[in-house]
């Protein structure tokens, strides 16, 4: 992928320029509402994500495929246990919560679709996780810096891997390519809303918990930019923002999924698995 | 997961094609008899290399349709522990699969070969797995009994007479204990939980006994193939002598989670330090090897569904290569 920037050295060189000195000393709060609110978001985007992608498992274009859609899913679940486990219960918090409680991103609980809009929502999706979890690594709390340090190597091939299938289907044939510019004519919408920066989220980046999003957007346009260059597609025409899924407010899409995967712990609450 | 090999009903044994050169028979039975394994460049007998490519070729389809029946449950599963472990599961039987049909390509027959025989009905695959997963238990009664009665069917495949064969069971069985023991584990948590969680267990183990014994293949008496099999040493045992072994192992376990085995005749006998077990409903098991099974149908209808309502993916990655490949010639 000539686009892309080397990911592994740049991890480490980002990380280097923005931890501060001591940034792993800083004393953690369970309890602290601004904390546990951003492990929230960082919890349930992977959550979501990794569950929809496990719906693809036994049902991908090729077994190669379908173990690594497994493998992105894998590492997203083992991401949203380590993000929730900080935020309290994990298994509670993930079987327990309905959609009003959930503060994932809309992108992430948009359906499947076919494999092309799966590719282009993995793209627009890890691109930013990379992005964030890079400077996620210097955050001031100890524990979202090692989950963020863990996560970056594997959400480092995510983006590859999702970058790599954007481009082969961009410039494959001429169903793949319409297929490609459909799933980003439908995923492009919720993008804005990996920018937007609320009171919550302004608090978290105060506390030094948080990065702030609008520091990379600028640089999250070019890599997306320069992969559907590759690909020979154009930068999709900016839509109307749709935003809400930080304050749970979400598609009809989120209530599905969670029935799916709430069903056994709430329809048997008292028993253990 | 394993699948025996299966043939359909009523075929007779195959005698050995005439005009094979009896030197290089001999040479071949000889070696085959000094326990030397057999590789893809080697001379083999046509019939060996026609049993082998079934064999493993139906191996490696049950691997992939394997993934249907517990991928039912990823979406699913309690817990977020529970939800990796069998995502993990399943990938590992992804893999199994690749392997598998690399090993059959050692063969001469290609991918696309048999996926295309899969599809159209003409290759076969495990039995076990044209059963619906119908509840939680049932993921955990296919990782303790399917997964312990493929551990069975494998470990003497480790020293199955073809080296690529040989070698993937190696490593397919590492990871098949792994699978044996987390079903063990979670059947363990039911049988212990609550009311509903043991009825569940025992229903999953009721459904999942007999179609489990199943998986060894018919009875010695009826396995048109065992003995050509046993003397070329791609097997290594008999389906009933694999059959008795699973059951002398698998009771204890069942009688240590306070389940009960769905079957009036089961005894021990001392004389013969095992097991006796009821007949096994031939009828049934012949009915499914005729994918006549209850979820036969949604199996390879969702198999062949994957294969070419993505054909279009393949089909790009292939253009994208060959534009790919022109550019950096010119």
């Amino acid at each position: 992928m000539p686009s892309l920037p080397p990911i592994r050295p740049e991890d480490e060189a980002v990380a280097e320029k923005l931890r501060p000195a001591g940034a792993f000393d800083a004393p953690s709060d369970a309890h602290d509402p601004v904390r546990a609110g951003y492990l929230l978001r960082l919890g349930d985007d992977a959550l979501i994500l990794g569950q929809r992608l496990s719906e693809w498992c036994g049902h991908a274009p090729s077994v190669e495929v379908d173990l690594s859609l497994a493998n992105l899913s894998l590492d997203l679940i083992g991401q949203a246990t380590l993000f929730l486990a900080e935020a309290g219960d994990a298994d509670r918090l993930a079987f327990k919560r309905d959609v009003l409680d959930f503060r994932n991103c809309w992108l992430v609980e948009q359906p499947n679709g076919d494999f092309a809009r799966t590719m282009v929502r993995q793209l627009l999706f890890s691109t930013w996780q990379h992005m964030l979890y890079q400077r996620l690594t210097a955050s001031s709390d100890a524990a979202v810096a090692g989950i963020a340090a863990k996560g970056v190597k594997e959400v480092a091939y995510h983006r590859e891997l999702a970058a790599e299938w954007v481009v082969r289907l961009g410039d494959g044939t001429d169903e793949s390519r319409a297929r490609t510019v459909d799933g980003l004519d439908w995923c492009w919408r919720f993008v804005p809303e990996l920018f937007e920066v609320d009171e919550e989220l302004a608090a978290a980046v105060q506390a030094g918990i948080a990065a702030d999003p609008r520091s990379f957007e600028e640089e999250y346009r070019a890599a997306v930019g320069a992969v559907l260059a590759d690909a020979t597609l154009p930068l999709p025409k900016d839509q109307r923002a749709i935003v809400g899924g930080r304050r749970g407010h979400h598609s009809e899409h989120l209530g599905h999924l969670l029935a799916i995967m709430q069903y056994l712990p709430r329809t048997y609450p008292d028993a253990k698995w | 997961m394993y699948t025996t090999e299966l043939s359909k009903p009523g075929a007779t044994v195959q005698p050995i094609a005439p005009q094979e050169d009896p030197e290089l028979l001999a040479a071949f039975e000889a070696r085959v008899a000094a326990d030397e394994f057999i590789e893809p460049k080697d001379w083999m007998p046509e019939a060996y290399r026609k049993t082998l490519t079934r064999q493993i070729s139906q191996h490696a389809h049950s691997e992939i349709v394997g993934m249907l029946p517990e991928g039912n449950w990823i979406t699913r599963a309690p817990s977020l522990r529970r939800k990796a472990i069998l995502l993990a599961k399943v990938q590992d039987e992804a893999g199994h699969g690749l392997y598998l049909y690399c090993a059959a390509e050692t063969l001469g027959t290609s991918r696309e070969e048999m996926i295309e025989a899969l599809h159209s009905g003409k290759a076969k695959y495990s039995t076990i797995f044209n059963y619906p997963t119908l509840t939680w238990a049932d993921i955990a009664a296919i990782g303790w009994l399917v997964d312990g009665a493929a551990i069975m069917n494998q470990v003497p495949l480790q020293r199955t007479s073809y080296g690529p064969y040989a070698r993937a069971m190696v490593r397919v069985c590492k990871e098949e204990s792994f699978h044996q023991r987390q079903g063990y584990e979670a059947m363990t948590e039911l049988a212990n939980g609550t009311p509903e969680q043991k009825r569940m267990a025992q229903d999953a183990f009721n459904r999942w006994w007999w179609p489990s014994l199943m998986m060894f293949g018919p009875p010695d008496e009826n396995s048109p193939n065992t003995a050509q099999s046993l003397r070329w040493r791609i097997k290594r045992e008999t389906n009933d002598e694999l059959r008795q072994k699973f059951v002398d192992i698998t009771v204890p376990q069942a009688e240590f989670l306070g389940l009960t085995v769905p079957d009036p005749e089961l005894k021990w006998n001392e004389a013969k330090g095992g097991y006796d077990f009821g007949e096994i409903d031939w009828e049934e098991f012949y009915a499914v090897v005729r994918s006549e099974g209850p979820v036969a149908r949604e199996r390879i209808t969702a198999r062949r569904e994957a294969w070419t309502q993505n054909a279009w993916v393949r089909e790009a990655a292939a253009a994208h290569e060959a534009k790919r490949r022109s550019r950096a010639a010119a």
